[in-house]
């Protein structure tokens, strides 16, 4: 273990986007692997988060699930952070928020162009659908967030470099995008 | 001998009949605001350009320019409340920028980003709004109304119409057009109008033209709100920047 920094990510109602921009840095993940080991995470495929210092959430809460893993990883990282847009203000999925959960399934699994026998899921191994897609910081208290559809890789440097060196995180101008 | 207030420290000339604001712009110095128009009777609507003059907080855009007036702009406290009130704006429409054809070129992204806001801080409404495709050249989003009525008054006050007001109060308060069907096509507005292009978000679009500009090659992804406002309003050379940011950046304050 060796005193690393642990760090967790996880995307909730996301499209794995932030996750793919974080890899973008490219050969500077071999710097950030000296100084960072990996817990819960898609890279790791480890299921449960253990005690982290930084939590990196992509997605909002769209469902039972989603409001779990986000209690999870709040309890065990001293430091979580809203990733990109969706974590942020729910995003693309929130589009949903403006239809009835009965119509938006009624569409999806009933009525759709296409649709082969027709039923609503209902597996008791489904997690549950919320009737909204909320942003994270409506679940737990979120400490940063880095907007971005997705962030760039520069966001995820500049801030965990930032971060694991013991300075206040800030984005400069030219790192802040909404788009 | 000439008048003059402090802006910040900075010794500013202005004249009998200018706002704060008028006096900052000729001035080179930048309030931000969202529902201000040089062109325009100002609103006081948007407080985006809350300055304390003198120890009070007054808007910028609609306090008259007084000699001997202290006037703190860019503080911490003052920008601190401008980004409470953006991020009032955000959650209480359905800004969601990744999927805007505004987005990049939109003052109220632009001033959120001018302002740092990196998150929302409070909990989004979700509220239910419409959109009016009706009309064949001219697009409202309603999700996207911030009531500054600059539409509204860009109607009245240049194009000599009166396309559009507003109506409600409070959280009910909506945008309408002047038309017994309520629909924008059923309207005298043009997409040549004024009013069709001086919207600060992307609530009123002009149809088949948004992605005429590549998102990442905008106004806002290159240069700050401060520089293209002031540009625009004729206090900085406008050589400076991309010769369409002059006509973006006041909402087509040059036609199209």
């Amino acid at each position: 273990m060796g005193g690393k920094i642990r760090v967790a990510t996880t995307s909730l109602a996301g499209c794995f986007g932030c996750h793919m921009s974080f890899l973008d840095i490219d050969e500077r993940m071999i710097e950030l692997a000296q100084l960072v080991e990996f817990d819960r995470s898609p890279f790791t495929d480890i299921e449960h988060c253990g005690p982290c210092d930084i939590g990196l959430i992509e997605g909002g809460v769209c469902n039972s699930e989603n409001v779990h893993t986000l209690r999870e990883f709040r309890k065990n990282c001293k430091t979580l952070v809203a990733v990109g847009a969706c974590a942020i203000n729910g995003g693309l999925p929130a589009l949903r928020n403006f239809i009835p959960l009965e119509e938006c399934l009624a569409e999806a699994y009933l009525d759709g162009i296409g649709v082969e026998n027709p039923q609503i899921p209902s597996d008791v191994e489904l997690p549950l659908l919320l009737d909204k897609v909320h942003p994270i910081h409506e679940i737990v208290k979120i400490d940063y967030f880095l907007p971005g559809c997705p962030p760039s890789a520069d966001v995820f440097w500049k801030f965990l470099t930032d971060l694991i060196a013991g300075r206040e995180p800030q984005l400069p101008y030219e790192l802040v995008r909404y788009d | 001998m000439t008048k003059t207030i402090a802006i910040d420290g900075k010794t500013i000339p202005f004249e009998d009949g200018q706002t704060i604001m008028d006096a900052a712009l000729a001035a080179d110095v930048y309030i931000p605001h969202l529902c201000h128009h040089p062109e325009f009777t100002p609103h006081g609507s948007c407080k985006l350009c809350s300055v304390k003059v003198n120890g009070r907080i007054c808007s910028a855009c609609t306090f008259p320019a007084a000699e001997g007036q202290d006037i703190i702009n860019n503080s911490d406290e003052l920008n601190g409340d401008r980004k409470r009130i953006t991020q009032m704006l955000f959650v209480e429409g359905n800004h969601f920028c990744p999927s805007c054809e505004k987005s990049g070129n939109c003052p109220l992204q632009a001033v959120a980003y001018y302002l740092n806001m990196l998150d929302n801080h409070f909990p989004f409404f979700f509220q239910t709004r419409q959109l009016d495709a009706s009309h064949p050249d001219v697009l409202i989003d309603h999700n996207r109304c911030i009531f500054c009525t600059l539409c509204v008054r860009a109607s009245q006050q240049q194009d000599g119409k009166d396309v559009f007001g507003i109506a409600g109060r409070g959280i009910n308060k909506h945008l309408i057009v002047n038309a017994e069907s309520g629909q924008l096509k059923d309207t005298d507005l043009d997409a040549a109008d004024k009013a069709a292009h001086v919207c600060p978000t992307g609530a009123i679009l002009i149809k088949r033209t948004g992605y005429q500009v590549p998102i990442g090659q905008r106004i806002y992804d290159h240069h700050q709100i401060d520089a293209v406002s002031l540009a625009a309003s004729g206090s900085r050379p406008s050589a400076a920047l991309p010769p369409f940011v002059a006509v973006v950046a006041e909402g087509g304050r040059h036609g199209r």
